[in-house]
Parts: structure tokens; sequence; C-alpha cells
């Protein structure tokens, strides 16, 4: 096996230089500190979306983008197709976790003050993906032509239409229409199949170029203590050390996803009716569920705004502030940790967590 | 020469993204010029209950009162467009995507709503309830 690998590794040397990306992965290395655990979510959120697009590829065999066959397709996906169920089911699950190995991501990228200089890009590339992967959950949710999903994309698409100055343009783009009907269908399955995979992977390749190029970063307070010569930074190869765990991880994702998709197939509910009234404990998908929330509790008005205007103008300002962190967290340097971010970040964890745990009451 | 070659180019270029922006945005379609519909037959529904109907292209909702009497509205909430029932035990019209409350005259009175309900006009002709949209 080894000299296979070494024969094939030669031959390509000789043609293109291949021995030396071996070597740039051999001279690439990972920090070993006590939060190594979070490195590894990048990876696993990858992992995850590669699978996304092996089982979609497999779901667009049957798959038919129409009102009057989406919801009897994925029907017969389910019921008819040999191991269908369990490629569904796969696919919902996994996209239930690449979301949220997504936010974790985000999320211990942004506690260890990853995104400092020189890495700025590296977040703006990874939030901008992180957007993508919520665009991916929000038009994927439409695609089986049920219920729930017809009136989470009619509240979802009614929201960006309350956009200043774009909404109008921005809701008729969404639904291909003024209402949610058979041409949002439509859409949405090419925003799901063509448009989202396009940007996603040129925005992948971006942040993977970044993060190759710039190495992983050592966060603050170890930074902080090899310079103090409290400790001493350990690193480990990447290739293969990393790599290798990286795919036990991954290996053992495959086994919790065969496990939920086996134990809790993932339901069709209901064909959509856009002449029946909205069911009773409608709610969107879990990671929408904060804003779902906030939206209830906002009243009609908030000074001269409508409250529906207002809540969705704060979560805009609140997610460009978000992105924009690298550049307003100025004070972040050498092993200096910035608290009122830190606070910014634990408030935002905790809002999100208590306003779900509301809405799933 | 760079500015006339400049603004060439991005003529040019204007001219491919412009056809491209435009038909992102489908035509408008041609809404139901219909103003009236029957909405039920007499007797079918039961007193303190509501039912959902098409009116052209969107649900609205005929409610006959605890008295017998019909009233009509349309059924698309005016918080974020879901489409809204006749709650029999509140004897209210009800949103269940954000918990918004109308009561039987349409007027938002609890929740996010930020508007009433359009009311319609509701006329018994023959065996049917028929609804009509206001001139």
């Amino acid at each position: 096996m080894a000299t296979l690998y070494r024969k094939t590794l030669n031959w390509m040397d000789e043609r293109f230089g291949a021995g030396s990306v071996e070597e740039f992965l051999r001279h690439k290395t990972v920090p070993v500190t006590r939060h190594i655990l979070w490195y590894y979510l990048g990876g696993m959120t990858l992992f995850l979306f590669i699978i996304q697009v092996l089982t979609g590829i497999l779901l667009l065999l049957y798959y038919r983008p129409t009102p009057n066959d989406a919801f009897e397709s994925v029907q017969f996906v389910m019921t008819q197709v040999r191991f269908g169920w369990l490629i569904r089911s796969v696919h919902s699950w996994s996209a239930n976790l690449m979301i949220f190995t997504a936010f974790l991501h985000m999320f211990s990228v942004y506690f260890l003050k990853a995104y400092r200089k020189p890495r700025e890009l590296t977040w703006i590339s990874g939030m901008l993906l992180f957007f993508i992967v919520l665009g991916f959950g929000f038009s994927g949710y439409l695609l089986p032509w049920n219920t729930l999903a017809f009136f989470a994309t009619k509240v979802g698409t009614e929201m960006a239409g309350s956009v200043p100055g774009i909404g109008k343009w921005l809701l008729v783009f969404l639904r291909g229409g003024q209402e949610v009907t058979g041409a949002t269908l439509t859409r949405f399955f090419g925003f799901h199949i063509a448009v989202l995979p396009g940007l996603a992977t040129l925005l992948l390749a971006i942040h993977l170029f970044l993060v190759q190029k710039l190495g992983m970063s050592v966060p603050p307070s170890v930074e902080r203590a090899v310079a103090e010569g409290r400790t001493s930074l350990r690193n480990m190869p990447f290739f293969p050390n990393f790599l290798l765990r990286d795919m036990i991880g991954w290996y053992a994702a495959l086994g919790v996803l065969g496990g939920l998709a086996a134990i809790f197939p993932w339901e069709l509910g209901t064909k959509a009716d856009a002449f029946a009234a909205a069911p009773a404990g409608i709610r969107p998908e879990w990671y929408f569920l904060f804003t779902f929330q906030t939206l209830k509790y906002l009243p009609a008005r908030i000074l001269f705004l409508e409250g529906e205007f207002a809540g969705i103008l704060g979560f805009s300002v609140g997610a460009v502030v978000w992105v924009m962190v690298p550049f307003l967290d100025r004070r972040i340097g050498f092993g200096r940790l910035t608290r009122v971010f830190t606070g910014l970040g634990v408030f935002v964890i905790g809002y999100i967590i208590v306003l779900s745990a509301l809405a799933l009451r | 020469m760079n500015l006339l070659l400049g603004s060439g180019v991005a003529a040019s270029i204007i001219s491919f993204i412009y056809p491209a922006l435009r038909y992102i945005i489908p035509p408008p379609v041609a809404e139901s010029a219909s103003n009236f519909v029957a909405a039920a037959k007499v007797g079918e529904l039961k007193n303190n209950n509501g039912k959902i109907f098409r009116f052209g292209s969107e649900p609205a909702l005929l409610v006959r009162l605890a008295d017998g009497s019909y009233r009509a509205f349309s059924a698309v909430c005016t918080h974020l467009s879901c489409t809204v029932q006749y709650r029999s035990d509140l004897r209210e019209i009800w949103c269940a995507c954000h918990n918004g409350l109308y009561n039987l005259e349409g007027r938002n009175v609890s929740g996010p709503p930020p508007r009433p309900l359009a009311r319609y006009e509701v006329h018994i002709q023959g065996d049917d309830v028929v609804v009509t949209r206001a001139a």
C-alpha cells in the first residue's frame, strides 16, 4: 500500500510536482493547546457539507420541483425507493448537524478571537459561508412542499420584503411573483442546487486558502503564556496527525448520522395547501426560532416603526456588527482580551438559547 | 482616449447585466377581475364556525357568528402574511404563526399584527353565501 502510494506520488511528481503538495501538507502544523477540540469543527462542517452534496445528488434522481409533484416525489423516495428513506433522512439530519457545527465553529472562532489580524478576511469569508448555509436550510426546507415549509417560506420571504428600499424587489425576486406559488418552488430549487452550491464552492475555496496561507490561530491566552515564558507552544503536523484525528471524528459523525436517520427518520408532514389556515403550533427550523420568537413578542408599533420592521432592522444591524467584529474589536492585540466583545458574544449565545427555548415551550 | 474606452466597456457591461436583472423579475400576472365569489352554500357552516375560501389569488375567511349572521375578511394576516383562522373557543380570528388576534370586526386586538384585516361584504343569493369586495 505504502509502495503504491509512493509510486503514485512519484508518477505525479514527475509531471506536476505533486511532491510539493505533500511537502506543503507536512510543513503545515496545528497548535496543540487545551482549546484544540474547537479546531476540528471547521473540518466537521466541511465533511457534513460533502455528505449534503452526495445525498443531494442522490435525491435529485427522483425529486420533481413542481407544486403538483414535489410532495409526491419525496413521498415516493421515502416509501418506494430502496433506502430512499435513509438517503432523505441523512440529508435532513446532516443539514441540521452541519448548521449546528457551523454555529459552534463560528462561536469558537469568536471567543478564541481567531478573527484578529491577520485573519479578518478568513472571518468574513466564514461568515458569508454561514449565511449561505442558512440559505441552504431555508431554500431546502420548502422543497418537499409541505404545510410547515409553505408557511415558513411565506413568513421568511415576507420578512425579506420588509428590507428598506429593495424589499419589494427582493420579495418578488425570491417568490417569483407576489405570492408563494409553484414559481417560488422552482426558484428555491434553483437556489438550492445551483446558485448556493456555486457561491459556497467559491467562498469555501477562498476560506480554505486563507486558512492554509495564514495557518491556525493561537488563542490570545496561550500566546500571552508563551510570551511570558510560562509555557512553550507545541505543534502537531497537519498531515497526517491532525487529518487522521479529523477523520476519526468524521467516521463517528457518519455513525451518528446513520443512527439518527434510522431511529428518527425525517417526517414529511402534510402537503401544502395555499388556501388552508396556518396550523396551530407552527414554527420554523430550530436555527430560526430566536428570530421567530422575537417577532412574536414585538408589539405592532415601536415608536414610529412597525414592530416587524423594527425587528428585522435590529437583526440586520446586529448581523452587520457581527460580521465587522474584526474591524470593531480594535483593542485586541497581542494576547489581550477585549471584554466588551466577549460580553457581546455571551449575550448573543444567551439570547439565541433563551428565545429558542421560549419558542419551544 | 482612456475615458472613451472605459465608458464603452462600462456601457457594454451594463448592456449585458441589465437584461439579466430584468429577466429575474417575473412579469406581473393579471389578477382575477372577479369582485365576488360564492364562498359557501347556505347551511354549510354551523353557527360559531369559520371557513377559508379562495378569493381571486388570495385566501379569505368566512365566519358564521353565534347568532347565525355572516362576516368575511381577507385571511392574509397583516403581520407576515400567514393565513388566519376562526377560533370558535375564543370567538376571534387567530393567526397561528405569531399569535396575532383580530376581533370579529377584523380589528387587530392583540399580538404583532399592525393593521386590521380587509373586510368584505356578505350576501345570500339563493343557495349561496356570496362574498363581495367593496368597490
